[in-house]
C-alpha cells in the first residue's frame, strides 16, 4: 500500500477543499467539508481500491489521514 | 456454507400497503437545509410514508393480505402456514402478532402461525422458511407477511436515521408446485456486528428504566434516547457494500449463472449510495435494478416486495421471471434468493 496514492485517493473524495490542504498530518475531521457523506465516500474508496473494510470505530479513532492509512494498512 | 434449495415451490402473488401520510424530507425543520439536501442527493430518499399512532405494522400487513387474497381468489382454508416477519409487533413481548393476524384474516385454526423478528434481511429469511415447509408437499400454501413501522423507532432529532426509514407492510403467497424448479438461497449471519443497528434499552439485556427516554447527544452530534434506534451508518455502509455483492456472487457462482440469467435484481432499499455500489460491483445494468427508495425510504423487511409492487407489477406477469432478491442489515443478517419463477400476480399498491 502506497501512502501517497492513499492520500491522493482520500483527497479526491472532497469537492471543495484544495488539494494542497491534504498532507499525512491533516486532521481530516477538522476540515470544513468533512461530513458523514464524505466519510461514506472514504469507506467506499477503501473498499474499492484496497478491498478492505473501514469501521465506524476506525473513523472515530483516527485523527490524521496517516492514522487512517495505518489502520487500513494493518487490516 | 448455507446454500439451500427448496424444490417444488413457487411465489404466486405479492401485495403491499403503505400509510397515506407522506413526510417530505425537504420540509424537515430539525436539520440545516444544506445537510438535508446532501442527504436527499446521496441517500436518495425524498419522502417516505408515516403510520399514525394507531396504525401498527400488522394493520398494514393485514390490509395487504386481504387485497392479495381477494385479487387472487385463493381459498383461505388452503393456507397452512402464516409467518409474520417484523421488529414492530403489536405487543412487545407477548403474544406473537402472527396469532392475532391468523384470527383477523379468518385463517383456519389448523394454521401454523408465528413471528420472526428480523429486519432488512427478513424477506429472504421468511421466503426461505415458508419454502422449507412447503417443499415437502404437506401443505398447499404459505402466507408471508413482512414489514415495519420503522419510522417510529429513530429519535426524531437523530440525523442518522430520522429521514431514512419509512413504514410499509407486504404480503406474499407461496405454493407447493410440482412443476417448479423452486427457490435457491444463500443465507448468512454475523452477530459480531449486532451493535451496528440496535435499540439498546427496553429488552431483557438492558431493561426499560426511567432514563430510557432521556435524550443525549453523542460525540458525533447525534441526538438519541437509549430506547431509540442506534444506527452506526459507517459500519452498516461498510458491511453492505462488501457482503451484499459477496452473497449474490456466491449464489450465482454456485448456480453457475451470470447477470445474463437475471431479469431483475431487487435489493433491500438501504441507501442509494450503498445500493449503487452494490449494483456496480455486480455489473448489473440500471434497467435490471429497480428502486422504491426515493418515494418510500428504507422500509425494512418490506422494501423488496414494496419495490416489486411499485416498479415491477407489469413485468412479473411474464410467463417466466428470473429474479435475484437480496436483503441485508440488522443482526447482522443477510440472504439472497434466486428463482426461475412462473408469472407472479402483483396487486396494485394500497394505502390506508
Amino acid at each position: 500500500m502506497d501512502k501517497d496514492q492513499f492520500l491522493q485517493a482520500f483527497a479526491e473524495q472532497f469537492d471543495e477543499t484544495d488539494l494542497s490542504v491534504f498532507t499525512p498530518s491533516t486532521k481530516f475531521k477538522e476540515l470544513d467539508e468533512w461530513s458523514s457523506m464524505v466519510a461514506l465516500m472514504i469507506i467506499a474508496m477503501v473498499d474499492e481500491n484496497y478491498n478492505k473494510k473501514i469501521t465506524g470505530a476506525d473513523l472515530r479513532e483516527a485523527v490524521t489521514i496517516e492514522d487512517l492509512f495505518n489502520r487500513v494498512h494493518a487490516k | 456454507m448455507a446454500l439451500l434449495h427448496n424444490r417444488f415451490v413457487s411465489i404466486t402473488g405479492i401485495s403491499a400497503c403503505v400509510p397515506g401520510q407522506i413526510e417530505k424530507n425537504s420540509e424537515n425543520s430539525f436539520f440545516p437545509e444544506g445537510d438535508v439536501k446532501a442527504f436527499i442527493h446521496n441517500v436518495g430518499v425524498e419522502e417516505f410514508r408515516k403510520a399514525g399512532e394507531d396504525t401498527c405494522t400488522s394493520d398494514l400487513c393485514v390490509a395487504a393480505a386481504e387485497k392479495l387474497l381477494e385479487d387472487t381468489g385463493v381459498d383461505r382454508s388452503e393456507i397452512g402456514l402464516l409467518v409474520f416477519v417484523s421488529q414492530s409487533p403489536d405487543y412487545y413481548f407477548l403474544p406473537n402478532t402472527a396469532c392475532i393476524i391468523q384470527d383477523r384474516l379468518k385463517l383456519s385454526k389448523e394454521t401454523l402461525a408465528f413471528d420472526v423478528p428480523l429486519g432488512c434481511s427478513g424477506y429472504i429469511y421468511g421466503l426461505n422458511l415458508i419454502a422449507a415447509f412447503l417443499s415437502s408437499g404437506q401443505m398447499k400454501r404459505g402466507l408471508l407477511l413482512v414489514g415495519d413501522t420503522a419510522s417510529k423507532i429513530p429519535y426524531p432529532k437523530d440525523k442518522s436515521s430520522s429521514m431514512l426509514f419509512g413504514d410499509a407492510g407486504a404480503a406474499t403467497l407461496l405454493e407447493y408446485d410440482e412443476k417448479a424448479d423452486g427457490l435457491f438461497f444463500h443465507m448468512a449471519t454475523d452477530g459480531s456486528g449486532h451493535k451496528a443497528i440496535i435499540v439498546p434499552e427496553g429488552g431483557y439485556r438492558n431493561r426499560f428504566t426511567a432514563n430510557s427516554l432521556t435524550a443525549y447527544t453523542n460525540e458525533e452530534g447525534l441526538t438519541r434516547s437509549p430506547n431509540s434506534l442506534h444506527l452506526d451508518g459507517f459500519d452498516v455502509f461498510s458491511f453492505g457494500i462488501s457482503e451484499a455483492p459477496k452473497t449474490c456472487k456466491k449464489l450465482m457462482d454456485h448456480l453457475k449463472i451470470t447477470t445474463e440469467d437475471i431479469d431483475f435484481a431487487v435489493f433491500h432499499q438501504a441507501n442509494k449510495m450503498m445500493n449503487e455500489k452494490i449494483r456496480k460491483k455486480l455489473s448489473l445494468p440500471e434497467t435490471k435494478v429497480p428502486y422504491s427508495l426515493k418515494h418510500f425510504g428504507n422500509t425494512s423487511s418490506a422494501s423488496i416486495p414494496l419495490t416489486i409492487v411499485t416498479e415491477l407489477k407489469t413485468a412479473l406477469s411474464n410467463p417466466v421471471n428470473r429474479l435475484l432478491l437480496c436483503g441485508f442489515g440488522v443482526g447482522l443478517s443477510w440472504g439472497t434468493l434466486y428463482t426461475n419463477n412462473r408469472s407472479i400476480f402483483v396487486s396494485d399498491l394500497i394505502e390506508i
